[in-house]
């Protein structure tokens, strides 16, 4: 899942973007840099060093977002540093790019990243249109809009979680039906050739 | 006095780390099935969270003064290891406790609680009293939310529940509902 420490801020989009680009260049980066030192990195020690690799873009970004958007970083907090125990990170590591040639390492990240970045803004667009009725701060209902704080605070964010877990749930389930209806019309055929 | 009673009643109701800041979802979604394990992951997770604030106090009074930016990597290095370490004194010394306690050990590290636990005590500026309090207060926290869970998903398994919603989605509104229940607790610090 990798979504524990970012759940947390997705209480606004423009959070859920930070946090989102954040994951992705620490992604990209590690990913890189794991893939051409895979020849350097003795087996035994191969975790300890992706995550000190790992820590060590965190803190990158952290600075740089400390420069640059100082506001968005105040309302991450110390949130950015918990990238670092993002198991999505680690398993890419240890999955992929340990193995692979640099450029494909580097498209795994990518691809990866960018389906991490969705879900952030998926969580995001949902709590601060429901939770504010703004969507990037272009307020959408109009004045009269009554907020529903409790999406902007943490239990909105369990709730949505699992409203759009139970939504997906509910898709694949629709898709795996459509395809098992030639299948349960097989099903006889099948029992006779037995 | 006051003030480190506030910290702990803070740490473990007020901001609960599981239902507020979302921290240690991992082995709240993985180890809350049964009442029992629940009960020994949060007496691990106490002992564990106890270790690292005492190594973050030892690395923020006498090491990092130097070096800030080397917060995290030191941070992480260090409880890592310490962690091993006493893994390994406790499987050598008792194997009932290592089998009650230890094998949840490795997994903890790598928990988003116990980092939190060291920035924010590095941010709130807590010393060494303090940051045990806060510690201790953090765990206790983090169990209570184990064992509330996991006695909610005992009851679970005997109702009906939707196929759509079964398994993590079910867990996640349960938290959520929970969440909102422990936020009735802000009104205890506001009058302390």
């Amino acid at each position: 899942m990798g979504l524990c420490p970012a759940l947390a801020v997705t209480n606004t989009v423009a959070n859920s973007l930070a946090m989102g680009l954040a994951t992705f260049f620490v992604l990209c980066g590690s990913s890189l840099l794991v893939s051409s030192l895979k020849r350097f990195i003795p087996e035994a020690v191969r975790l300890s060093t992706y995550v000190l690799i790992i820590a060590t873009f965190v803190t990158v970004a952290d600075m740089m977002m400390e420069a640059t958007v100082p506001a968005v970083h105040k309302a991450l907090g110390a949130f950015v540093y918990l990238i670092v125990v993002n198991c999505m990170i680690l398993s890419r590591q240890e999955a992929f790019a340990s193995k692979r040639p640099t450029g494909r390492a580097l498209l795994d990240a990518i691809g990866t990243g960018s389906g991490f970045i969705l879900a952030l803004l998926l969580m995001g667009t949902v709590r601060e249109v429901v939770g504010y009725g703004t969507f990037l701060g272009v307020a959408l209902f109009g004045a009269d809009y009554q907020e529903w704080t409790v999406m902007i605070l943490p239990p909105g964010g369990f709730l949505t979680i699992g409203v759009i877990l139970v939504a997906f749930n509910w898709l694949g389930s629709h898709k795996a039906g459509e395809q098992s209806t030639p299948g349960l019309s097989s099903l006889p055929h099948t029992e006779q050739t037995g | 006095m006051g003030n480190l009673v506030g910290i702990f009643v803070s740490a473990m109701l007020v901001n609960n780390f599981t239902f507020s800041y979302f921290l240690g979802l991992c082995p709240f979604m993985g180890v809350s099935a049964r009442v029992a394990t629940a009960f020994r992951m949060g007496m691990a997770n106490i002992f564990v969270l106890v270790i690292t604030s005492l190594s973050a106090w030892l690395l923020n009074s006498f090491i990092l003064g130097a070096a800030p930016y080397l917060r995290l990597i030191s941070f992480i290095v260090v409880i890592a290891s310490v962690v091993q370490i006493v893994e390994m004194t406790i499987k050598k010394f008792s194997r009932k406790l290592f089998r009650d306690l230890g094998m949840f050990l490795p997994l903890i590290t790598t928990n988003c609680a116990i980092l939190y636990l060291a920035i924010f005590q590095t941010n709130r500026g807590y010393g060494f009293v303090e940051g045990l309090f806060f510690a201790v207060g953090a765990g206790a926290g983090l169990m209570l939310a184990l064992v509330l869970m996991a006695s909610i998903r005992q009851e679970i398994e005997f109702s009906n529940v939707h196929r759509f919603a079964r398994g993590t989605a079910l867990v996640f509104i349960i938290a959520g509902i929970l969440s909102l229940a422990f936020m009735g607790f802000a009104g205890l610090m506001s009058s302390t």
